[in-house]
């Protein structure tokens, strides 16, 4: 089974050490689960491919939720992606970090972070003007821009403040250092455009050996080790259970109570009906003043 | 979720725990053709300190500066890094500083420090 490759998220930079005493940055990336939302075939779209959703939408219009039935989510990212055989895909299906192998090349596109209306300093790396010798606002301009009235006009594509950061930006040849299925997580050594929770296409590019293994203290799962489970991921739908089963407890305590009212028996309930009529006297009481 | 938490570095029993302005040796593995020999660097610890009950960065380096033949050596370690066998406190020392730069233009008398008890 091979997939092009996936949509993951960047989670962050990190440092890595190499059994030989090497060390790499890398950047960890939690890649799906990307699941199948439609089948491209040759006979109906003309290429064959595979189109995967990642992430779940907040809010979602009707087209999409009608094109996303079958596959049973509701996905805030479509990205289509060539594989070797179609036939192994099916809409529906899961995906994560196991597409991926130690030692894969991938390149990786985002979108870079946004640096608003920059200088020529920042944005071309100007050197700027001299910060003495008697000059005033000349620290960071860009200097001259073109020649006189020959051609009397500024050539297209002259380098100038503006618009920075933002854009599709693709880094190739990463190398995949680790992968963690368990927790859909992989680490490609050297950087990855965009900020961290940025959406990232990891394409995969060729696959190499894997010649030396990362030294892990303990925590990501080595061979024989079973993976401690990530306690963010666990407690979202924990609570949800939680507060469904809390819900239900609560009326069926209701519902007991006002049976033992009827029954006139327990203690409780009339501390419970005490309270009750208390409640309703003040309501009725302040109902008389506002009348008053 | 950060990355620093899903990869964090485990402190090793075999480095000690060591501050600015203790002397410190510092056993290094050194790979020297198919041999391998640990390589021992002793001198003050300038930058950079070690604590048992915290988690170190990954990346976290820590500078030693040694005096070699009248020349002054600094070695930046990373800390986590395989490669060091093992940190061992010779002496503590007691400084005002976090940083102890000051140390590179002096010598001598000058360049003592108080130690710690």
């Amino acid at each position: 089974m091979t997939i092009e490759g996936l949509l993951g998220r960047k989670v962050g930079m990190t440092t890595l050490y190499w059994e030989d005493g090497r060390s790499d940055g890398v950047t960890l990336v939690e890649v799906g689960p990307c699941v199948v939302t439609q089948i491209r075939t040759a006979a109906r779209d003309g290429y064959e491919a595979v189109q995967v959703g990642f992430q779940n939408a907040k809010h979602i219009n009707k087209p999409s939720a009608g094109h996303l039935a079958r596959s049973g989510g509701r996905f805030r990212h479509l990205q289509e992606f060539s594989v070797d055989e179609l036939s192994e895909y099916e809409v529906g299906q899961s995906m994560g970090a196991g597409v991926f192998q130690a030692g894969d090349i991938v390149s990786v596109q985002g979108v870079s972070k946004g640096r608003g209306f920059a200088g020529g300093v920042r944005r071309h790396g100007f050197a700027g003007g001299p910060k003495t010798h008697g000059q005033s606002d000349r620290h960071r301009a860009p200097g001259s821009i073109g020649a006189g009235s020959s051609p009397g006009r500024v050539w297209k594509g002259t380098r100038m403040a503006g618009h920075m950061g933002a854009r599709t930006v693709t880094n190739v040849g990463l190398k995949i250092a680790l992968v963690d299925e368990d927790r859909n997580i992989i680490a490609l050594t050297g950087s990855v455009p965009g900020a961290k929770n940025g959406i990232i296409r990891i394409e995969l590019k060729r696959r190499t050996d894997a010649e030396t293994r990362p030294v892990l203290f303990g925590v990501l799962p080595l061979e024989d080790e079973t993976p401690e489970p990530i306690v963010e991921a666990a407690t979202v739908e924990d609570v949800v259970d939680d507060i469904a089963e809390v819900s239900t407890d609560d009326a069926d305590a209701t519902t007991s109570a006002v049976e033992e009212t009827t029954d006139d028996a327990v203690e409780a309930s009339a501390e419970v009906e005490a309270e009750a009529e208390e409640s309703s006297d003040t309501e009725e009481s302040e109902e008389k003043e506002t009348t008053s | 979720m950060d990355a620093a938490a899903l990869l964090p570095a485990k402190p090793r029993e075999t480095i000690e725990e060591f501050r600015p302005g203790d002397t410190a040796r510092v056993n290094v593995m050194i790979r020297e053709g198919e041999r391998e020999r640990v390589q021992a660097f002793e001198g003050t610890i300038l930058r950079g300190s070690h604590r048992k009950d915290h988690i170190p960065l990954a990346g976290y380096t820590f500078t030693v500066r040694r005096v070699s033949y009248g020349i002054g050596v600094e070695r930046t370690f990373l800390l986590n890094s395989p490669l060091i066998d093992s940190v061992l406190v010779t002496r503590k020392g007691k400084v005002k500083r976090a940083r102890l730069y000051y140390l590179r233009g002096l010598t001598g008398k000058k360049a003592r420090i108080k130690e710690r008890r």
